[in-house]
């Protein structure tokens, strides 16, 4: 499923869309706050499920080469990390629920159109 | 391929733009058809000292040579210096304070991650001086 039909469907607040949201495929749902063991353990076009609400994270999505950024527990946004996701080009969207129920439906979402 | 030299000045604490030495490096790994795992490898090593000069060492200088055989790293700093190399290179080991920590820094992974992405790492320390850490990747591509 691409990013921009699994946020479409999901319902979170997108914060930022990127231009290749309509064709990049999510791979699969990863979670993890701590940036090291994300750097090292998360996958390409990952849809990476967080709380880390700032710059670093935008940086650590670009690096590994993630599919988008999904903030859960509605963390607050930092207006740095937008600007960021915008010069970046990564999706970043936001959820009100906790990390566990956000990755759940995405998961979800995911699978159910595999 | 000839080999390419590329510099980085590490700002000092400006978390805005940690990663951007990474980032620029890594696209241009891509651009010269460096092979993903590679470039993977480079992109994770870098972050990880990029960000451990930011966090621990108030900035510091990047030097990375390109070549068919291998990419070179050398991340150096004026920092603190680092007490006991082999205690900090055990995962989960981390002097971060909360205010870092709560940026998502601070497992203690840094550089157990560039030990395990890197070919070849040496890091050398002296309190008060700082901490230069040289990393090799071979690199795939002839
Ligand atoms: N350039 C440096 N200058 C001074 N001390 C350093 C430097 N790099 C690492 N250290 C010390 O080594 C420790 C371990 O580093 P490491 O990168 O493994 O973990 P961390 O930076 O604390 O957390 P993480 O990298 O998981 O976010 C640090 O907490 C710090 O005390
Ligand atoms: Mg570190």
């Amino acid at each position: 499923m691409t990013v921009l039909d699994a946020i479409e469907k999901s319902g979170f607040k997108v914060l930022n869309l990127s231009d290749d949201a309509e064709e990049r495929e999510i791979s699969g749902v990863y979670c993890c706050d701590l940036l090291s063991v994300v750097m090292s353990k998360c996958f390409e076009n990952a849809a990476w499920v967080t709380i880390m609400a700032n710059v670093n994270s935008v940086a650590v999505a670009t690096l590994t080469e993630m599919s988008c950024i999904i903030l859960a527990d509605g963390a607050a946004i930092d207006e740095i990390m937008i600007t960021k996701a915008k010069q970046q080009g990564i999706t970043v969207v936001q959820s009100d629920k906790p990390i566990f129920e956000t990755a759940l439906k995405i998961n979800q979402l995911v699978n159910a159109n595999a | 391929m000839s080999s390419m030299k590329l510099h980085y000045d590490v700002d000092n604490t400006d978390f805005t733009r940690a990663g951007e030495a990474s980032s620029d490096t890594k696209k241009k790994l891509k651009l010269m058809g460096v092979s993903p795992e590679v470039v993977r490898k480079v992109a994770i090593s870098m972050y990880e000292g990029e960000i451990n000069m930011v966090i621990h060492a108030n900035g510091g200088t990047i030097d990375v040579t390109i070549s068919s055989d291998n990419i070179v790293l050398v991340l150096k700093d004026e920092g603190p210096g680092i007490a006991n190399i082999d205690k900090a290179m055990e995962a989960g080991y981390s002097t971060a304070n909360e205010n870092i920590r709560s940026l998502g820094f601070g497992a203690g992974m840094g550089l157990p991650n560039m030990k395990k992405y890197s070919d070849e790492m040496n890091v050398k320390s002296e309190i008060g001086v700082g901490t230069t850490v040289t990393i090799t990747i071979y690199n795939e591509l002839t």
